[in-house]
């Protein structure tokens, strides 16, 4: 179970990589977007995979009465996933606003911040 | 989409799911639910509502700003891991009370609070997304 | 619930039991009180009169709190609180040493500074897009990132400084600014995921994600002399905290971005977010894998070596001001990198104090450049001249900032470098002692290019020797005293720290012991054991 989950997240990684290497910022994007996607499968599957055994503790107990799958990684996805989310909106907005204000999604082409006709420093007086 | 059956229907359908998200974010305390399913469903209502009726009324309806909102969903959330101080105990730490009334015991905590803050700051942070989205849509 | 004491359930081996004194909850103050002054300026939003009362009350309150912070962990040594009672590693652990309380102390005033800076350049647009709130919110993912004793919630609080730092680069929304923060966004976002790789595939070998907890575990690992799976992990920590901090080959989108938002922002931005990169490369580096910093001693260096030599040699090809002093940044970056890379007592506690004198000195230019601004009306070094002519104070004030970001003595750069080049020269790293001299020449050299340019000479490029050929007319607000005050205040601390070292000597070796020896940190998390 294991080790098709890592050839998977591996596919992941393959593709978002590829993805984000695009100029285009909505490939980008979409890079990143399997990219988180690709992390939070990676930590659900460091926590180790139990099947059909929840982390539930019966209800006249107090602790668990057997070993049962992890909860502590499908914690630790949720809020990565929220936060991922958020981020994802958040640079959406941004890419579109970006590509109104600039008239291209071409990360090459978007020369506002560093002009390309900078000019030299001053070399004398 | 602002069919004349649609915008009849988006207010009932709005209050219901409003509603139902607090039902939601009260059942979270002992039952799967919860401040962030809850939060979810009403930024949903607002926006159908939005959708339905146009941004502005949303913006009306709701008298706030949507990122005040979710300001005041951080805060409470954080200000319900205060009251532990008092009690000489580490941040965040649960402190139960029961109230008797109406001949029934309710028991009230402080990660209800917690809950309640994420609730709004879901509220707060989606639909202000939302609705920014849907007002650009719309010109 | 109600009728948990029914059945006999000894609390004692998840919770603790023992009463936590109000003075251990200095440790959460510093995020608590940011987060709540954070929000309430966000609900205050458009009342634009009330968002810098807001903010300078809460800005305060931090440095106040953190000056509390810093006094106990001097006095008690490193305190641990632990979230909602949970014992560790169950709890989420707050810890603080002298490393964290310093660095948290330093951000709160060089924030305060900026609060104050910004009551001049921020006008009523920037407020009402919220500069007050994401500033507070920001130093909340500051501080938390310094003062956390949990490797995931310190991811987390990574994310909060950058979502603000989002918020706080667009604002004003101009065409340049979408184009740095386009850069800088998506970056940064790619940074933060290869932590949490990094921090999933720590979790899936030790199972735990409280530092001291991995940080013991990896000690007995260490004894049994496998580094194993630890350098990749490392590798990858390395890459994600280097795109953080502005390292070499991953430092591009610095330059692209720093320059383009209001010029307040990018003081707080040169001064804070780089240094939590650095901070977090200590943390992990020399308290939690002290065998993998060993293994990959000679790539930091190497690295170390290369940001300091292109990070000069791009600040002496820039003619904008704010650009070249993102190279400056970038500088310090190599320097504090170069500590990391010796890994001494020495060498760490050059690092940390670097940094501390790295986030005083370029919040300080950046500040020095808004004012040079609004008296030149330029940020280009062609079109700048004769401010010394206008307040020869001025002038005075600037060359001493730049002594101070090139090393130069009397003033605060000249000692920590002074340790680092001692220590690399002391662990037989000859060419990272010349690197962070010849870089300080660097340096030098670019900054004084800027004095004499816009301060010496008599007008725009092209003016005779000793001629003035420009009538300067400042804008109205260079008079205002919310400008003058951050700025001399820093200015102060530069001439103090170079002064009188010994105090910040003293702190930075007991941060640097704290990190490298970690059982005083261990026992503070887990108690005696």
């Amino acid at each position: 179970m294991e080790t098709g989950l890592s050839v998977l997240i591996g596919l992941f990684f393959a593709v978002s990589v590829y993805l984000m290497l695009s100029r285009q910022l909505v490939r980008i994007l979409l890079g990143i977007a399997i990219l988180g996607n690709a992390v939070n499968l990676l930590i659900f599957t460091a926590g180790r995979l139990t099947r059909q055994v929840p982390p539930l503790i019966p209800e006249h107990l107090y602790t668990l009465v057997e070993a049962t799958a992890n909860p502590l990684p499908q914690a630790l996805v949720l809020t990565a996933i929220v936060i991922s989310f958020s981020f994802f909106a958040f640079l959406l907005v941004l890419a579109f606003r970006a590509y109104q204000e600039l008239g291209t999604d071409d990360a090459n082409e978007m020369r506002v911040a560093e002009p390309e006709d900078d000019p030299l420093p001053p070399q004398g007086y | 989409m602002r069919t004349i059956i649609f915008r009849t229907i988006a207010p009932y359908l709005t209050a219901l799911m409003i509603l139902f998200s607090i039902f939601v974010l009260l059942r979270g305390h002992n039952e799967p639910g919860g401040g962030f399913i809850g939060g979810l469903i009403a930024a949903s209502a607002l926006a159908i509502y939005g959708i339905a009726c146009g941004v502005t009324s949303v913006r009306r309806a709701i008298r706030v700003h949507p990122m005040s909102l979710a300001a005041f969903g951080l805060l409470i959330a954080t200000l319900a891991g205060l009251p532990s101080l008092f009690f000489k105990q580490t941040f965040m730490t649960t402190q139960f009370i029961t109230l008797h009334a109406f001949g029934t015991e309710i028991d009230l905590m402080t990660p209800m609070l917690f809950d309640l803050g994420v609730y709004f700051v879901v509220v707060g942070a989606i639909s202000s997304i939302a609705l920014a989205l849907e007002e650009r849509e719309s010109d | 619930m109600a009728g948990s004491s029914e059945h006999s359930v000894d609390l004692s081996h998840a919770m603790i039991t023992a009463p936590v004194s109000a003075a251990d909850w200095l440790v959460i103050a510093p995020t608590l009180v940011t987060i709540l002054g954070g929000t309430l300026a966000l609900m205050a939003r458009k009342n634009t009169a009330a968002q810098p009362k807001i903010g300078m009350i809460f800005l305060s309150l931090l440095v106040i709190v953190n000056v509390g912070l810093l006094m106990r962990v001097l006095d008690h040594g490193v305190i641990t609180m632990v979230m909602g009672n949970w014992l560790p590693p169950f709890g989420i652990a707050f810890t603080a040493d002298a490393l964290g309380a310093s660095l948290s102390l330093i951000a709160s005033i060089v924030a305060w500074c900026a609060g104050l800076y910004g009551l001049v350049t921020v006008d009523g647009t920037g407020r009402r897009y919220g500069f007050y709130p994401f500033l507070l919110l920001l130093l909340t993912g500051v501080s938390g990132a310094f003062l956390t004793g949990d490797i995931f919630n310190l991811y987390v609080w990574f994310e909060v400084l950058l979502i603000s730092s989002y918020g706080l680069l667009v604002l004003g929304n101009d065409r340049a600014q979408l184009d740095g923060t386009v850069k800088y966004g998506i970056l940064n976002l790619i940074g933060t995921n290869l932590f949490l790789i990094a921090t999933g595939l720590l979790y899936g070998n030790f199972g735990t994600l409280n530092m001291a907890d991995i940080a013991m575990k990896v000690a007995a690992m260490d004894a049994g002399g496998s580094v194993g799976p630890l350098a990749t992990i490392a590798g990858i920590y390395l890459l994600a905290f280097a795109m953080k901090a502005a390292a070499f080959p991953v430092n591009f989108w610095l330059p692209a971005s720093y320059h383009t938002p209001n010029i307040v922002v990018s003081a707080v931005f040169a001064g804070l977010l780089t240094k939590v990169g650095v901070y977090a490369l200590i943390r992990i580096f020399v308290l939690i894998l002290p065998g993998a910093r060993d293994y990959m001693a000679d790539v930091i260096s190497l690295i170390a070596i290369a940001t300091m030599i292109t990070g000069g040699l791009g600040a002496l090809a820039q003619a904008e001001v704010r650009r070249l002093l993102g190279y400056l940044v970038i500088v310090g970056i190599g320097a504090m990198l170069a500590g990391i890379a010796v890994g001494s007592t020495q060498g760490i506690a050059g690092s940390i104090f670097y940094a501390v004198h790295s986030i005083i000195v370029m919040t300080a230019l950046y500040m020095a450049a808004g004012i040079m601004k609004l008296m030149g009306g330029s940020y280009q070094l062609r079109q700048l001249g004769a401010l010394y002519g206008l307040n020869p104070y001025f002038g005075g004030l600037f060359l001493v900032l730049a002594f101070a970001v090139s090393g130069l003595p009397p003033f605060s750069g000249f000692w920590p470098k002074m340790m680092l080049v001692e220590a690399s020269l002391v662990d037989g790293r000859g060419w990272l002692a010349f690197a962070i001299l010849f870089s300080g020449f660097l340096s030098t050299l670019a900054v004084g290019r800027v004095w004499i340019f816009a301060f010496w000479r008599g007008g725009a490029e092209g003016t005779p020797d000793g001629a003035t050929t420009v009538r300067l007319a400042p804008a109205p607000e260079v008079t205002s005293p919310a400008l003058w005050l951050p700025l001399l205040l820093l200015t102060g601390l530069v001439i103090y720290i170079g002064l009188q070292p010994d105090a910040m000597v003293q702190l930075v070796q007991r941060g640097a012991e704290g990190v490298i020896d970690p059982s005083a940190y261990v026992r503070s998390v887990f108690g005696e054991h």
